[in-house]
């Protein structure tokens, strides 16, 4: 009943308007036909509005730099992930460039040739000349580009495997990520879905040799220096296993095994010493601790300190708890990593439990 | 009733249809007069629009401040906004139904049907499109496919929520989430259904272009609104069948048991039958309509910019050879980079290599025309008219949006930002808000000619076009530092990562300017609603324009000239031209010579 009677009273106050805009339209009589047309009054005033905003999105660029700048990833954490920075360090400069002069062309034409009255425009429709130029420099610069780029991304994706690269599998599902380490043979076991059984919760093929030394765990551990060959699986939909620090990420496609491999160059514990880490932890910490007095004022529990750790989160929408489906990575030395996988359970030993 | 380009006069001021007796039905319902349709495109467009950006707005608020407790999710969203708090289904939902009605309903359907069913008879000197039967039909498909895809809103286990691209096994599996049930199956009939308008549209449009222009009006005279139109809907046709067979896999797969694009699956605690599909195989077919659906979508709204600025400048368009080989060239090019969404697929590296070379390329008819554009500009006499400063808007979030395209279409800086905010904030500049602007300068520009003589209030105009121009760069341009940050889209709250606590603030500003641009376009909505009624009826070619729209009658009468069809004797871009001995304009104390004009005696021919 409530929602018929607003319906009416919207419905009621529409035409109220209407009538009121009809009786408002007739008592004004016939206007000037021009009237919404600009004039040299409009043009002059845009025109200056037209210089002031792309001064405000130049603003809007320096502020964003100035005090947002400090959000960025840090150093990348892997051998190829610097290629990366530094082409990306690259083209940002140019894009920035093109940018900032195309931009001011822009609007500074729009103020410089604002329209009088008294103004002719220039009749001016073609000049070969001019228009090859512009068709040349993109040309070089985006063969240049290209170049670099497609150089880059082969030295990433093809890969040599060799004895000494360290094969690791994620598995991903909804919503967490399992590692599986080929354990002392560096092999993995063959395994589908359909082998899913109690325990096996990975469908790793428990008769195959090479799956008996298997480790699953749920945080991956890296020594550092070592290529890994990530192997990446999905139980049920498409996941995205994105490692930003080290400019990483690869989709888990549920019936193939996609791959990406990189070696890690810094430690967890160097990386906490980064003096850009340094900075974003306390800042972090800072927003919450504030966060934390607010909470506690409401009789909530205060939130727990921030260190920083790699990361893997999923980036392939995936479902409703898409935005949780973490797994934390500890690189580390050589050492503390043989120390670390020996007491991890290997399969076979967890499947007897 | 269809008009021909070779025969004139006599036959036709007795043909057309303006004396025949036209009920309410056939003239505002079931019409087949193209102005009508347009108007229906647009309207219902603009309606799509409102829920799109309503649930953009909700996001938004979610998004900035996602521990607070709004009432508006309860009022809005109902059981899943109960106490306050937005369900993250409800979220995936509003960000999938977001993309899907903005990018199809509203940049496809609301701008180039709206603006190819206008002004393709109108500039051609057609009296109407070749089949207005066809277009008819094709309006009331995508009115059906609108009710369709706002229904799948109510049922009860939600709308489609797999993302707008509805990926497999996601969007096949009620199972992983609920959206991908009764919603996702709406959600697919509906996207059938407007493939089937879109087409039945583009087919009509490519047919009238070709064969219905008036005496004179060969290719290279048509003005580059329809050289856009007509390059559109050839992409449209060649890769909106190509969705259209994805789709009718991906029902298979639901429904019949197939495995196109399913194999070893185990959800929910058991193991799926399917084997052998691949998810990959289904993302190069949306991804061939995907992205040449970019430039459906782009494509329309730069000609109407290049038409409006080279008026509004009172100079010719540079280079219209240049312009036309760079819409030509962006088309096949579009057909063929697809794979730049994929880089990261798992599909074979060497292909990311091709597809980066070939996205790469684009960048270069694409430059042409940004460049093309600001020499327009130059040396103009610059009529800053509320259409006027929206293409100006286009052509900067163009540039900008265009720009950060070159690092996300090079494969090795793809993998770091694929899918975080990085890509929102580069799609939405380049093709949401470059596409919004052209429909907004559009609507501007051809509110006379839609709406019987009646303009838009310019004051109203200017403050919907300033708040937007600065709220979408306020939105947009702080969203690339989070991408950078590494934040993945379509994350319900980021809170679950401590590292990104910092970026909180961040999103708070980009939500505070969403509102404010969103707020703008009310401003429009009434500007839009009370001057369809009461706007102030303006002179007949109000904008001192070239082209032949503005050759017909104010009032719409069926056939468009109430006399025999004009004849067409130079292009459309005689702006301000002088006569042979420089002393005056060509024709005296008028800075334009409309399209209909002979050369003149004291003229130099031109050769475009």
């Amino acid at each position: 009943m409530t929602a018929f009677l607003v319906v009416l009273v919207i419905i009621l106050f529409g035409v109220a308007i209407w009538q009121m805009g009809k009786i408002f339209q007739l008592s004004k009589g016939k206007s000037d036909t021009t009237s919404q047309i600009a004039n040299d009054k409009d043009n002059n005033l845009h025109g200056w509005l037209s210089l002031m905003f792309v001064l405000f999105v130049y603003a809007l660029a320096f502020y964003s730099h100035w005090k947002w700048s400090n959000v960025f990833l840090p150093q990348s954490a892997s051998e190829h992930g610097v290629d990366i920075d530094q082409l990306w360090l690259i083209s940002m400069v140019l894009i920035f460039v093109v940018g900032i002069i195309t931009q001011w062309l822009l609007f500074y034409f729009s103020f410089k040739y604002r329209g009088k009255k008294t103004q002719r425009a220039t009749f001016y429709a073609d000049n070969d000349k001019l228009e090859f130029i512009w068709t040349i420099i993109p040309v070089i610069v985006l063969a240049g580009l290209i170049i670099y780029g497609l150089f880059t991304w082969t030295d990433i994706m093809n890969f040599d495997e060799d004895e000494d690269t360290m094969v690791v599998e994620l598995y991903a599902y909804q919503f967490d990520w399992r590692a599986r380490y080929g354990g002392n043979d560096n092999v993995l076991g063959e395994a589908n879905v359909r082998l899913i059984e109690g325990a096996n919760t990975l469908g790793v093929d428990t008769s195959d040799p090479n799956a008996q030394d298997d480790i699953i765990v749920n945080e991956l551990h890296l020594p550092v220096g070592k290529k890994v060959l990530f192997k990446m699986r999905s139980q049920d939909v498409l996941h995205s296993a994105y490692m930003p620090h080290f400019r990483a990420q690869m989709n888990c496609v549920p019936g193939m095994i996609t791959q990406f491999a990189f070696t890690p160059t810094i430690t967890t514990e160097e990386m906490r010493l980064d003096p850009e880490v340094i900075g974003k932890v306390q800042r972090i910490n800072d927003i919450r601790r504030a966060n934390s007095e607010k909470l506690v004022a409401n009789g909530d529990e205060a939130l727990e300190p921030y260190e920083f750790d790699y990361m893997l989160l999923c980036n392939k929408i995936c479902g409703n708890n898409h935005y949780n489906m973490q797994m934390k990575i500890v690189v580390e030395s050589e050492e503390e990593y043989n120390a670390w996988i020996k007491e991890q359970a290997t399969l076979a030993e967890a499947l007897k439990q | 009733m269809s008009a021909h380009a070779h025969d004139h006069v006599e036959d036709h001021h007795d043909d057309h249809g303006h004396h025949h007796k036209e009920t309410f039905v056939t003239k505002y319902i079931f019409s087949q007069d193209h102005k009508m349709i347009s108007k229906q495109y647009l309207i219902t467009g603009l309606f799509m629009g409102i829920i799109g950006i309503a649930m953009s707005m909700l996001f938004r608020l979610q998004l900035a401040w996602p521990d607070k407790q709004f009432g508006i999710y309860e009022i809005l969203l109902g059981k899943w906004g109960a106490d306050g708090i937005m369900d993250p289904s409800v979220y995936l939902a509003l960000v999938t139904i977001h993309g899907t009605i903005m990018v199809f309903f509203v940049l496809t359907a609301g701008l180039s049907g709206t603006f190819s069913n206008l002004l393709i008879p109108l500039q051609i000197g057609a009296r109407d499109m070749a089949s207005g039967f066809l277009n008819m039909i094709s309006y009331w498909l995508f009115f059906l496919s609108s009710v369709i895809m706002v229904m799948s809103l109510f049922v009860e286990a939600g709308p489609a929520s797999a993302g707008w691209t509805i990926y497999p096994p996601l969007s096949a599996l009620p199972q992983a989430i609920p959206g991908s049930g009764a919603g996702m199956t709406l959600w697919l009939v509906s996207m059938a259904i407007f493939i089937a308008s879109s087409l039945l549209g583009s087919l009509n449009y490519i047919v009238t272009v070709i064969n219905l222009r008036t005496k004179g009006m060969s290719m290279t005279r048509l003005p580059l609104t329809i050289w856009a139109f007509f390059v559109t809907a050839i992409i449209g046709v060649v890769s909106f069948p190509v969705l259209l067979s994805a789709a009718l896999l991906l029902i298979m797969d639901r429904s019949f048991g197939t495995s196109f694009f399913l194999s070893d699956i185990y959800v929910a605690g058991e193991v799926l039958h399917n084997q052998g599909g691949s998810p990959v195989l289904f993302e190069h077919l949306f991804w061939f309509l995907g992205h040449p659906e970019v430039y459906i979508v782009l494509l329309p709204a730069l000609g109407i910019t290049s038409e409006i600025i080279a008026t509004n400048s009172r100079k010719p368009i540079f280079g219209y050879r240049a312009m036309v080989a760079s819409i030509l060239a962006i088309a096949f090019l579009s057909t063929i980079v697809w794979g730049h969404h994929m880089f990261i697929s798992g599909m074979n590296p060497f292909l990311g290599s091709v597809f980066t070379f070939t996205t790469l390329l684009i960048a270069i008819p694409s430059a042409v025309k940004a460049f093309n554009y600001i020499t327009t500009l130059w040396k103009g006499n610059l009529q800053l008219n509320p259409a006027m400063l929206f293409s100006i808007g286009l052509v900067s979030t163009f540039i900008t949006g265009g720009l950060t395209g070159i690092i996300l279409g090079d494969s090795a800086l793809d993998i770091n930002v694929h899918d975080t905010y990085f890509v929102v904030a580069h799609f939405h500049l380049v093709m949401g808000i470059s596409a919004l602007y052209g429909l907004f300068a559009g609507v501007y520009h051809w509110f006379p000619k839609m709406f019987e003589g009646r303009m838009l209030n310019k004051n109203l105009g200017y403050i919907h076009f300033w708040v937007t121009a600065i709220g979408a760069y306020g939105v947009f341009f702080p969203m690339h530092f989070i991408g950078m940050a590494g934040l993945p889209r379509r994350y319900y709250t980021n809170t679950a990562f401590p590292y990104f606590d910092d970026l909180a603030n961040i999103n708070v500003v980009i939500t505070i300017f969403a509102f404010i641009a969103g707020a703008a376009q009310l401003v429009f909505l009434y500007n839009f609603i009370s001057s369809m009624f009461f706007g102030k009826k303006g002179p007949k070619n109000p904008w001192k324009s070239n082209t032949l729209e503005w050759t017909a009658e104010v009032k719409h009468i069926h056939g468009n000239w109430d006399g025999p069809i004009p004849h067409v004797h130079r292009w459309a871009y005689d702006y301000s031209k002088l006569n042979k001995d420089e002393s005056d304009y060509v024709v005296p104390g008028q800075d334009f010579v409309p399209q209909t004009v002979p050369l003149q005696d004291n003229e130099e021919e031109m050769n475009h």
